[in-house]
């Protein structure tokens, strides 16, 4: 089985400072590890893999740097990866990136599971898997928190829904993003993690991948961040003095007048 | 410090803090309570090659030397002295066969603690004899192409979970200590047994037991060098072990010094933080110093044997002795930041005061490990070479 | 798609059991807002035209009804719904698109999107119309709340985002107001059946769910020890609350992970939220501080929950929580 799963390179720590001039994130000299919801796909496309006897191909869009997550989920057990890498991409939002992911999957050519962590820590959105399944025209289940059965042509999985759990079933190929209750990522070895260090990445661009650059980039991105501000905490807050019993009868007061019991 | 690691000790180091953070911490405070041996822990760190580290390369370990081992045992400890033992004690109960074993010897019990699949102890205490191993009454007795082992061995490490164990015995009792040998006993042969589980004040998720052997045979061809050379063999073992118990003494207090730094900082007390407090701040101070110094000298120390030096003996003694004092100053000022809180067993610290006296304790008391060293200083008149 | 200035606001509506969710109703009280104010007309669709309460869609604001013949939302099917959507877009070209954040916008919202061409502004705490651009100004939250985006949609139309529930308070109904009810039935050229629903299995545990939850209260470190969870679980039963907790309690096993609230766990927004003996790492302060009115209760001046506090209470919890349930409890009666 052919599987395929999409990560993003995060800052290892959220730290955040914005740059007073163009609004963009400066993240610089801050460390860079694999987006931790991310470790679930490619777990669970590792033990794909190792069941099925197949092949994992790893695809992140970023700059040149990125290449150093690819080499650590190498590390991990996956046989190949690919950066989509390309100053038009810089600036994509997740339609674009989605976009970027499709033509690269269509490049690779035959798949068969597409694999997606929940969403990344920075950005937040969790709308690339899905919109990559609808960018390939593939079927597409969100949420997977158990996958049952695994056959040439279909997937049987349970997902997390707002009221409990579905048990779909999907045909393939198709593209799926599961949370953190589906496995325990493994811990690297480390003849693998030293084997990858070396190893080589495949760098696709834009010409390579045959998009052309305005369709993505800040230019092609139906979205853009007009702003970008530390949120405002509303430092009005209240201290309610007195003993206990005088304090929960101001809260119960206030409470009230905001008819917020 | 910067210590210049090379990019495979940084990877080493970060898979070690890896394994430490995401399956230690969960789940020390149980196994510490529950008295638990970790073989999940062990597996796993069998998975990702933690045990092939210090294992030559020609049986299947990565050739790493005293150092590599130390910064892994050093990480483990970090999260948990105990666990940490565990791994640590498993390249003790190996080191005499690397170090004076026969090339089939190595072949045969080498790749099988590589790999994970064996675990190794050492067994050098008894009753009567611990760093005087003139006094050693297990007995080894020769019979045709076998040894006859009788008698007790107490307080090993890893004892009852290895399944190879490295043992001192006495093959010739009238020679004192140079009729002490060492020999390979395997798990399951008859005659050996072990004692029940020991109760301890820290390292608690280890296991200890006595090992007893009665009638116990083992084959001849399982006496690790020559008979009589027992009493080298374990102190060329310990020469080469005791910069392990120095990081593992390092780990734990730079553990404690972590939670007393965090702690330091969220305490509150009449409307400042008691970090802001000179004196928490001195203490603060002198135990990130002190945790730096024995660092410094436990490293030095391990690359030194790595190099290749030929003697060792005083250096080794002397990590193991500043790191382990530095651990229980440490972590007992650790206990005193979080006060209340530090004493209490919801917080971590009160653990690694417990699991930090071992390392003053074992693989030599520090009242032995001193007298050792001042021999080495009286022998070279305290003059450098 | 480009927009044909119609500039019809719709919002996709969310039903259980029949009934409209609750955090479907507050945004379409958003909406008729921003309808207001830019003289568009309001849409609610909903995916299914077994509505009971589809009139009340229109007394909280909405011009237009809509009820697709999809299958109704116990019996999920994406692919149904993702068809629908995209076909009556497609045809009436609306200028904008919202939807509670939830399951929908892990799957439908986005992958209609992709199909009408557009993208998506997911999680949002904020909605406003800039009369300058004509354009929607959506703000959501990124790197666990510590930092707010304004995202726009210079080109493509519609301008689609998902909003945090409880975002926005609920408002007020109008009896009087009445609205266009339009059943839309589609040729049915069977969507390929690519994905199949084979069970449901509903949490069984009746408990009131953390990240819908009009109220939580939420019990931290400062417990002490499982049992005296007992203790903040009373006071979310007297106010109807879901239970929360933050990540030491869940660490230490005292409270399955399904409680927790920050970063890694559950994200809420309630209109209100009882902090018991949480002190505010970052981490937790991520997953609650959008909330409306945010109650601090902890004997810590210092913590950092007081910073995001509407009303603070520095104080022994173990008086002042139980003084709190039975004083609530007295005025329900």
């Amino acid at each position: 089985m052919n599987v395929i799963v999409c990560i993003k390179q995060v800052p290892a720590k959220i730290k955040i400072e914005i740059d007073p001039k163009t609004s963009a994130l400066a993240s610089g000299g801050v460390d860079r590890a694999i987006n931790p919801p991310d470790l679930y796909a490619l777990e669970e496309g590792i033990r794909i893999k190792e069941k099925t006897k197949g092949k994992v191909t790893v695809l992140t869009v970023g700059p040149a740097k990125a290449d150093e997550s690819l080499k650590e989920a190498i590390g991990y057990g996956a046989d190949d990866a690919v950066l989509l890498s390309d100053p038009a991409f810089e600036g994509s939002d997740t339609w674009a990136t989605s976009l970027v992911l499709a033509k690269a999957i269509r490049k690779i050519g035959q798949f068969d599971l597409v694999l997606c962590g929940k969403q990344s820590i920075d950005g937040e959105t969790g709308q690339v898997g899905p919109m990559l399944g609808e960018a390939l025209g593939v079927p597409f289940v969100s949420l997977v928190n158990r996958i049952d059965e695994l056959g040439q042509e279909s997937i049987k999985m349970m997902r997390m829904s707002d009221e409990g759990h579905q048990l779909i079933e999907m045909t393939l190929p198709g593209v799926i993003t599961v949370v953190k209750e589906i496995n325990v990522p493994r811990i690297p070895s480390l003849r693998g993690l030293m084997a990858a260090k070396k190893a080589a990445i495949t760098v696709w661009n834009a010409r390579e991948l045959g998009i052309d650059p305005a369709t993505v980039g800040m230019a092609g991105s139906p979205t853009r961040v007009s702003r970008v501000f530390f949120p405002q905490r509303a430092s009005q807050g209240e201290m309610l003095q007195g003993d206990p019993e005088s304090q929960v009868e101001q809260l119960v007061e206030r409470l009230r007048q905001t008819r917020a019991i | 410090m910067e210590y210049f690691l090379s990019e495979q000790q940084k990877t080493l180091k970060s898979l070690a803090r890896q394994i430490a953070e995401q399956r230690i911490l969960p789940v020390r405070a149980e196994l510490d309570e529950k008295e638990e041996f970790p073989w999940d822990l062990i597996k796993e760190m069998a998975s990702s090659d933690l045990l092939r580290v210090f294992i030559p390369e020609e049986y299947d370990g990565l050739g790493g030397g005293c150092f590599d081992l130390c910064l892994v045992v050093e990480e483990l400890s970090r999260a948990c002295g105990g666990i940490a033992i565990s791994y640590a004690a498993n390249a003790l109960g190996v080191l005499p066969l690397m170090l004076y074993g026969s090339d089939s010897q190595k072949a045969k019990y080498l790749p099988a603690v590589a790999s994970g699949n064996r675990l190794a102890a050492f067994a050098v205490t008894e009753a009567t004899a611990g760093s005087d191993a003139s006094a050693i009454r297990t007995s080894a007795k020769r019979d045709g192409d076998q040894y006859v082992l009788n008698g007790t061995k107490q307080f090993i490490t890893n004892g009852g979970e290895a399944e190879i164990y490295t043992v001192v015995v006495m093959t010739d009792a009238a020679k004192g200590s140079r009729g002490a040998s060492a020999l390979v006993v395997e798990k399951g042969t008859p005659g050996f047994t072990f004692g029940k589980k020991e109760k301890k004040m820290g390292i608690r998720s280890s296991a200890t037991r006595e090992l007893v052997f009665r009638d116990c045979r083992v084959p001849a061809e399982n006496l690790i060098s020559r008979e009589g050379m027992g009493f080298i063999v374990a102190m060329r073992t310990l020469d080469r072990s005791r910069p392990g118990v120095g990081a593992q003494a390092v780990g734990i207090a730079q553990g404690a010094l972590e939670a007393a730094v965090e702690y330091a900082q969220q305490r509150v007390q009449f409307g400042h933080p008691i970090s802001a407090i000179q004196a928490v701040q001195h203490m603060l101070a002198n135990m990130a110093t002190e945790l730096e110094a024995a660092r410094a000298l436990v490293y030095a120390t391990a690359r030194t044997i790595d190099a290749g030096a030929k003697s060792f003996t005083e250096e080794s003694a002397m990590a193991k002795l500043f790191a382990s004092d530095m651990a229980m100053r440490v972590t007992t000022d650790a206990v005193q930041i979080l006060a209340g809180a530090g004493y209490m067993r919801d917080y971590p610290v009160e653990k690694m005061m417990r699991d930090a006296k071992i390392t003053q304790i074992y693989e030599g008391t520090n009242q032995v490990i001193r007298s050792a060293i001042a021999l080495e200083v009286l022998k070279r008149k305290a003059k450098l070479e | 798609m480009t927009s044909d200035g119609s500039g019809d606001i719709w919002v996709v509506t969310e039903q259980r059991d029949g009934r409209t969710k609750a955090p479907s109703i507050a945004l379409i009280g958003k909406a008729r807002k921003l309808a207001g104010e830019r003289q568009s007309r309001l849409t609610a669709v909903c995916l299914s035209q077994v509505v009971e309460d589809a009139a009340q869609l229109a007394a909280y604001g909405a011009d237009r009804v809509y009820l697709l013949d999809g299958p109704v939302p116990d019996d999920w099917n994406d692919d149904a719904y993702v068809k629908e959507l995209v076909d009556l877009a497609r045809r009436e070209k609306p200028d904008v698109i919202l939807a509670t954040s939830g399951s929908l916008s892990s799957s439908v919202i986005p992958r209609m999107a992709v199909a009408l061409d557009t993208g998506v502004s997911p999680n949002c705490i904020s909605l406003d119309f800039d009369h300058q651009s004509r354009m929607l100004v959506q703000t959501r939250p990124a790197f666990g709340g510590s930092l707010m985006a304004n995202v726009v949609f210079p080109n493509r139309r519609p301008q689609i985002a998902t909003v945090r529930p409880h975002a926005f308070k609920k408002g007020d109904p109008d009896p009087s107001r009445q609205g266009e009810m339009i059943r839309v039935d589609f040729d049915r050229q069977a969507v390929s059946a690519k994905t199949k629903l084979l069970n449901v299995v509903k949490d069984l545990s009746g408990k009131v769910r953390l990240d819908e939850a009009e109220v939580v209260v939420c019990g931290g470190r400062g417990l002490g020890k499982a049992e005296n969870f007992q203790m903040v679980a009373e006071l979310a039963e007297v106010l109807g609350a879901a239970l929360g907790t933050s990540r030491p309690p869940v660490d230490d096993g005292w409270v399955p992970y399904a409680h927790q609230v920050g970063q890694t766990g559950k994200i809420v927004s309630p209109r209100l939220y009882i902090a018991c003996g949480v002190a505010g790492a970052p981490q937790h302060l991520a997953g609650m501080q959008t909330s409306e009115i945010i109650v601090a209760i902890n004997e810590d001046p210092r913590a950092p929950i007081f910073e995001v506090a509407t009303y603070g209470m520095v104080g022994d919890l173990f008086k002042i929580v139980p003084l709190l349930t039975k004083k609530l409890r007295e005025a329900r009666g």
